[in-house]
């Protein structure tokens, strides 16, 4: 509740963990990020929803510098992304990341997967990220997967320990670029539990998804995003219920029809 | 067939001398190779302009040019050596690179992009990526094609022959012009004992193949 009485206060920029200013992108001509600005606090639950190609993915994938960026700022927990080198390797380690199509590392055990960034980059002795691994990977409910190798899990599986993965760094703030989106519709909701859960314990998330469901469930704001801009920002409640823009009234009303 | 039979210590000699080169130069052009592979995909774009620039020429060129300029050219520039052999493992091992980089390249293109977005989003660094990620995936896939490219250099050590190695085939050569009625015997001899090696790493190349295939 407090974090949606927030919304109505205007931000000040030294609280946001996530914030970005006047952020520009292009593809050659096309202009997939226009003059972006996002603040989000510690804590809260960001879902980006809007049509395919809106930039959606793009501005997720921005925030720990998979995609550069033209022009604007973007900084995490008030510091700014720097060049890719190790400064950018040390910030990416505090945001975890959950892609589309798992990107599990084909080569390693599902045990491995989660603990070869403990290991390696963070330098935790071996049988401590064992540990913290396993632990993580009970929460996300494939304990017993973990010394088989990502090939031999379904999806949905798969996804949850892309989760545990990055939960396993201990970030501070994880950012999911359509989860749910390469999964068959019988596995979408054992990551969408997941992701309920992780949530209500207060991990600040960034959440690109197509699932309205979850957004209505457990997003503390909703941002409407469409042909690169950012159209509406607004609680669940006020977005489902009345949108302010034409573009996300016919969005919406495209999904209900179906 | 009695030339192979009377001459068979010369042709062992022959055959671990020729044993020697490739496995020597095998395993230079093979770190050789998978550096300059990781260069090529380097963020530096000199390192990218070297590599490129190291593998077309040498690739382009024939390998006789690469001894020459071993055996000749360098000990001119100052880098003397006691034995020819040691030209003959600096081309064969600075040639061969060039195939082996082309095929670890290749590799490396052929890992999804993701795994290394993976990689680079819990915090690893380049060279992280590409050592514990990339690499061992890219390896993997490109076994047949190296293995190809070993045997080619298995084949290729006969021109170390022409300059004064005695290897597998300059003893060949050898016979050849002491037993000039036997010539076909002793090539005969010649080609068994290259068998003796490429066979083996034909099969080698097939069982490894099956054994890392990665399952995405």
């Amino acid at each position: 509740m407090f974090a949606r009485f927030s919304l109505m206060t205007t931000q000040v920029p030294g609280e946001a963990l996530v914030s970005l200013k006047a952020v520009n992108k292009h593809y050659g001509q096309l202009h997939v990020l226009k003059d972006i600005n996002l603040n989000v606090r510690k804590g809260e639950v960001v879902v980006v929803i809007g049509p395919s190609g809106s930039g959606k993915s793009t501005l997720c994938r921005a925030i720990n510098r998979l995609e550069t960026i033209d022009d604007g700022k973007i900084a995490i927990d008030g510091k700014e992304l720097p060049e890719e080198g190790k400064e950018l390797a040390k910030l990416r380690a505090d945001v975890g990341m959950v892609f589309q199509s798992f990107n599990l590392f084909a080569h390693k055990t599902i045990l491995e997967n989660v603990t070869l960034g403990p290991i390696k980059v963070k330098g935790v002795p071996k049988a401590q990220a064992d540990k913290d691994a396993m632990a993580l990977l009970e929460r996300v409910g494939v304990g017993h997967q973990a010394p088989k190798l990502p090939a031999q899990l379904s999806g949905g599986q798969q996804q949850r320990v892309a989760i545990a993965r990055a939960l396993a760094m201990k970030p501070k703030v994880m950012l999911f670029d359509e989860p749910t989106s390469a999964l068959d519709p019988e596995m979408i909701n054992e990551v969408l539990d997941v992701m309920i859960q992780l949530a209500k314990e207060g991990m600040t998330m960034i959440v690109v998804t197509h699932e309205m469901g979850f957004a209505r469930k457990a997003a503390d704001r909703v941002v409407f995003m469409a042909d690169g801009q950012i159209v509406e920002d607004a609680t669940p409640e006020e977005f489902f219920t009345n949108p302010q823009s034409n573009r996300a009234k016919d969005f919406l009303s495209k999904l209900l029809t179906h | 067939m009695d030339v192979i039979i009377e001459n068979l210590p010369l042709y062992w000699e022959g055959f671990l001398r020729t044993l020697f080169l490739s496995a020597v130069s095998g395993v230079i052009a093979l770190l050789l190779g998978t550096v300059l592979a990781a260069a090529r995909v380097s963020p530096v774009a000199a390192l990218r302009g070297f590599s490129m620039a190291y593998v077309e020429i040498l690739r382009n060129t024939p390998l006789t040019i690469a001894f020459f300029f071993a055996a000749i050219v360098l000990p001119r520039l100052g880098v003397k050596f006691e034995q020819f052999e040691v030209a003959a493992i600096i081309a064969l091992s600075a040639y061969t690179a060039a195939f082996i980089a082309e095929a670890v390249r290749s590799g490396v293109n052929s890992v999804p992009v993701g795994q290394a977005e993976a990689a680079r989003s819990i915090g690893m660094k380049f060279g992280q990526v590409l050592s514990l990620i990339i690499l061992p995936q890219a390896l993997r896939t490109v076994i047949p094609p190296l293995i190809n490219i070993l045997i080619a250099l298995v084949k290729n050590s006969s021109v170390a022959g022409a300059f004064f190695v005695l290897e597998l085939f300059g003893y060949g050569r050898q016979l050849a012009n002491s037993n000039g009625d036997q010539v076909l015997a002793v090539l005969l001899g010649v080609a068994f004992f290259y068998l003796l090696i490429t066979v083996p790493l034909g099969i080698l190349a097939s069982t490894v193949e099956r054994k890392v295939a990665i399952a995405r």
